[in-house]
């Protein structure tokens, strides 16, 4: 937990918002002494990424298997929908319109943009283009009564895919999971096992990510790897 | 399960809701200006309604907007759901 010291805010570089990943360790080191991180190796400047989740024991369930996703970036978006600078200006900067249709996702290469009301949405990057994406999102929309905020280190993402996981994820959630109701490219927050979540149906394998709060998302791991456990 | 239809995400199970109480109670507008038996009234008196109230819930596992509800008390069946600021919908048990 201590060591949870990530990309994000953490390292604020003033100047240097374009600087490549191929920023120099002496660039680094003549940063304002924010924290006192970890000593900067040439590969990766500052501490490496750690998960609630690194090492936990999967379900070993070939019909419902689960990984961790950590680390995706996302990026917090809330605007106007009726206004039309607002969409054109979210698509030029992730290359796509935040989908105006309730419970829905957007896709635009490995940009991802989930409906999460009617104002508001979350935009998901590959991991480490969170910044970029932000600043991009920052620039298009500059002068308008929007806000972003990057909540990439918030929450992780507990991927489930297999042919029983529709099955596994029913038990704990009062979402409608049938494929009448919800389907791919489809989104919804709700609860699972208590556990506030946002679930996106990716395929119909059925693929499910399992957005979660980092705080929860241990139980909520160990809870879906205990409610699969009839499956095996 | 008891479904209520929040306005934007469509029907959700009751336990990703909270009801927040009566809707339509207007604050004061002058708070100095009223008595204290016409603050009290606002803050503790509600109309406990045998049949239609019209109430205030939260889709606070969901989407997390407020809206309005009219419910049945008697029946706890959910009659019209409406937006916060819109006019109380005329329903019928
Ligand atoms: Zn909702």
């Amino acid at each position: 937990m201590v060591e949870k010291k990530k990309t994000g805010k953490a390292a604020p570089k003033p100047k240097k918002a374009k600087a490549g990943p191929a920023a120099k360790p002496e660039t680094a080191a003549a940063a304002p002494p924010v924290a006192p991180a970890a000593k900067p190796t040439a590969a990766a400047p500052g501490v490496a990424a750690a998960s609630p989740l690194d090492g936990r024991p999967g379900t070993g369930i070939d019909t419902a298997v689960m990984v961790e996703h950590p680390h995706a970036g996302k990026i917090n978006l809330r605007g106007d929908p009726a206004d039309q600078a607002f969409l054109d200006a979210v698509r030029d900067a992730a290359g796509a319109a935040p989908p105006t249709d309730a419970n829905t996702v957007a896709t635009a290469g490995r940009n991802e943009i989930l409906w999460l009301g009617p104002d508001e949405w979350l935009v998901v990057t590959p991991e480490g283009e969170q910044g970029a994406m932000e600043t991009a999102l920052g620039a298009a929309l500059a002068g308008q009564h929007v806000s972003v905020v990057d909540t990439t280190d918030a929450r992780t993402t507990i991927r489930m895919h297999g042919a029983h996981a529709r099955d596994v994820l029913v038990k704990g959630c009062p979402l409608d999971l049938h494929p009448r109701a919800f389907g791919p490219g489809q989104c919804a927050q709700t609860i699972i096992a208590k556990a506030d979540v946002l679930i996106h149906q990716r395929d119909d394998a059925p693929t499910y990510d399992i957005y979660v709060l980092c705080s929860f998302a241990r139980y909520l791991w160990d809870w879906l790897v205990d409610a699969a456990r009839e499956f095996s | 399960m008891f479904l209520i239809e929040c306005p934007w995400c469509g029907p959700r199970s009751q336990t990703e809701f909270h009801c927040h109480g009566e809707a339509h109670i207007a604050r004061p507008k002058y708070p100095d200006a009223v008595s204290d038996a016409e603050w009290a009234d606002y803050v503790f008196n509600r109309s406990n309604t045998k049949g239609v109230i019209y109430e205030r819930w939260v889709h606070n596992h969901g989407c997390r907007r407020w809206f309005n509800v009219a419910r049945d008390t008697v029946s706890d069946r959910i009659l019209a759901v409406y937006r916060v600021g819109g006019k109380r919908p005329e329903v019928t048990p």
